[in-house]
């Protein structure tokens, strides 16, 4: 009975799982990689030359810089903030943990735009909170680099924290626990237990931060002023060429973009396979 | 070292784990916690290691007041039931890892793990992770991991409970031969009375989050303090308000002053062992342990009327421990009262 039952499944299984195929792949395909061969292609039309040049400009070359200097010190920021806000969560259990953990998923839910005006007006130097305050110390927020390295940390906050907890839970107290009647500190277990048991979770929200510091628009276009040359981060470079009808300059940005968030995943799976072999 | 706990009290929101446990463990040698799930047995081994913080009551090592001791300041090895081996680490990391905290030389570290890994069974495997072990084997690292810093206790939180019969069986008797040569103080939480019996010296029952006995495995078979140590500590039947061991249930096939009619239910053949199955009048089922021998001397069938003699009860009901059991057939009513309460528990 079960085995005719199961041939039966597998057997309309075939006709189904084919359909899915198509369906999934052609969805990717369409929405997916038909826009970025459009941009590969667009790009290189007319050759290498123009695109290089666009990029290696004074501005693209400062965007660039920018963009990586934002990279820099948003993602070790978030990464440790991340790691310790999961321990927090899943190790220590107390009543504030449930705010934290709706607070936490708040810059998914926001729009990135809504963010940068919301960080624009706390740090504006008439009337912010904080904005009079910091100018008197001789601290520039707004349309500066802290004001684009803030709005990059608020965005993609959640990233490590998502991607640890599971990963946290999933391993348990017991190594840790064994650790600590070994003779281990906290500090020491954390070291050499929790975090290379958790590293692949961390390594993969590092990732997924890192694309998104150097992809954000929304919330940085605001806070920075978008000031060529001071305070524009590669799309920001590439929404302003685009809109000055340069194609090559936005086109060839785009294709750096795109190929800086593909070396960091591939180096993260390069490291992986290293790991697993 | 010796261990002692005093007066521990520990309780998880509305369950009390521990009430008011105190336990005697001398130095040297192999004690066995037993109780079922949820007696507590765990949560008080935890509390011995550190990893629990008693609500009151203090955890003493080698006559120190360890209470306030963090668990790494303790010097306990501690086995864990899931063997909470390192993943990322080979087998020889796993075993040296306390070294290694305690800042010993690579040289030393080295020397050191390699003699324990021969006194555990596993010479040879030192490159492998645990992944590539068996249950069995991932165990042995465990505890040999546990031993390498020279632990002043060994607790084992049911250390066998996740490997298959066989393996169990093997691991508890060279446990008792390791324990036997290397004289740590230990302490082994169990579920099994049968494996707690094979491997311990001294037992220490629990139940509810209290002691409701201890001694040796002798001690808790022939004079159990109480119906529950009575009852877990081996087979056991009742009738009325005597508790008789399947092994002192004589089957006669004529009725006198002091036996109870019962007819013949079941025949199990275990073996030479016979397990032969009785309903009294009032509906009770007991069951008496006979020969194979015995069995074919009665001549017993199933669905015959025999007659049982219980050599030796016991009553806990504040009468003497050891006493001939009463003639009669236990009145109906109050049987089924006990069988209720015995439902219920």
């Amino acid at each position: 009975m079960s085995s005719v039952s199961r041939r039966a499944t597998v057997g309309g299984g075939v006709g189904s799982r084919w359909t899915l195929r198509v369906l999934g792949l052609g969805f990717l395909a369409l929405l997916l990689v038909a826009p970025l061969v459009m941009i590969f292609f667009k790009t290189f039309e007319d050759g290498l030359m123009p695109p290089l040049e666009a990029i290696t400009s004074e501005n693209g070359l400062h965007a660039l810089k920018l963009s990586l200097i934002t990279v820099v010190i948003a993602v070790p920021l978030n990464t440790i903030f991340g790691v310790a806000c999961a321990l927090l969560l899943v190790r220590h259990k107390w009543k504030g943990n449930v705010v934290i953990d709706a607070v936490i998923n708040l810059p998914f839910a926001l729009s990135p735009i809504v963010i940068g005006l919301a960080l624009y007006l706390l740090y504006a130097t008439n009337g912010g909170w904080f904005g009079p305050t910091l100018e008197d110390i001789g601290v520039q927020v707004l349309f500066a680099v802290p004001g684009m390295v803030l709005a990059c940390i608020f965005v993609s906050l959640p990233f490590v924290v998502r991607e640890t907890v599971p990963v946290l839970q999933e391993i348990g107290t017991e190594q840790e626990q064994a650790a600590s009647t070994l003779g281990a500190s906290g500090w020491q277990t954390f070291w050499r237990v929790t975090l290379p048991a958790i590293r692949w979770g961390v390594a993969y929200g590092v990732v997924l931060t890192t694309a998104r510091v150097l992809g954000e628009f929304g919330a940085v276009t605001i806070v920075s002023g978008s000031i060529a040359g001071q305070t524009e981060t590669l799309p920001l470079f590439v929404s302003k060429e685009f809109e000055r009808f340069n194609d090559p300059g936005a086109y060839g940005a785009s294709v750096l973009l795109a190929l800086l968030a593909l070396t960091t995943l591939l180096a993260m799976n390069l490291l992986k396979r290293k790991e697993d072999a | 070292m010796g261990i002692s706990v005093e007066g521990a009290n520990k309780s998880f929101g509305d369950f009390q784990a521990l009430d008011d446990v105190s336990i005697e463990v001398p130095d040297g040698s192999l004690t066995a916690l037993l109780g079922p799930s949820g007696s507590g047995k765990s949560t008080l081994l935890r509390a011995i290691a550190g990893l629990e913080d008693l609500d009151g009551g203090h955890v003493l090592i080698d006559g120190q007041d360890v209470s306030k001791k963090p668990t790494q300041k303790r010097e306990v090895g501690f086995v864990f039931q899931h063997y909470a081996a390192f993943k990322h680490m080979t087998v020889f990391e796993n075993v040296g890892f306390g070294l290694k905290i305690r800042k010993w030389d690579k040289a030393k570290i080295s020397a050191r793990v390699h003699e324990l890994l021969d006194l555990v069974q596993l010479p040879g495997l030192a490159d492998r992770y645990p992944s590539q072990l068996s249950g069995g084997q991932r165990q042995r690292m465990a505890l040999a991991r546990a031993l390498a810093v020279e632990p002043q206790v060994l607790l084992l939180d049911e250390p066998f409970g996740a490997l298959d019969a066989k393996v169990r069986k093997d691991l508890r008797t060279w446990l008792r031969r390791l324990h036997e040569e290397m004289h740590v103080t230990t302490i082994f939480v169990t579920h099994d009375q049968e494996e707690a019996m094979d491997v311990a010296g001294q037992l220490v029952v629990m139940n509810e989050g209290r002691v409701e006995q201890s001694g040796t495995a002798d001690e808790l078979y022939e004079q159990p303090a109480n119906e529950f140590v009575m009852s877990f500590v081996g087979e056991v039947n009742r009738l009325g308000d005597d508790f008789v061991r399947p092994h002192d249930m004589e089957v006669v096939r004529e009725a006198d002053s002091r036996t109870v009619e019962g007819m013949v239910q079941r025949i199990v053949a275990l073996g030479f062992e016979i397990r032969a199955e009785f309903v009294l009048g009032d509906g009770t089922e007991v069951w008496a342990q006979l020969t194979r021998n015995e069995l074919q001397r009665l001549e017993l069938r199933e669905g015959e009327i025999a007659y049982l003699r219980p050599a030796q009860a016991k009553s806990f009901n504040g009468s003497s421990p050891d006493h001939p059991p009463e003639a009669s057939t236990p009145q109906g009513p109050r049987d089924e009262g006990d069988a209720e309460r015995s439902a219920a528990v």
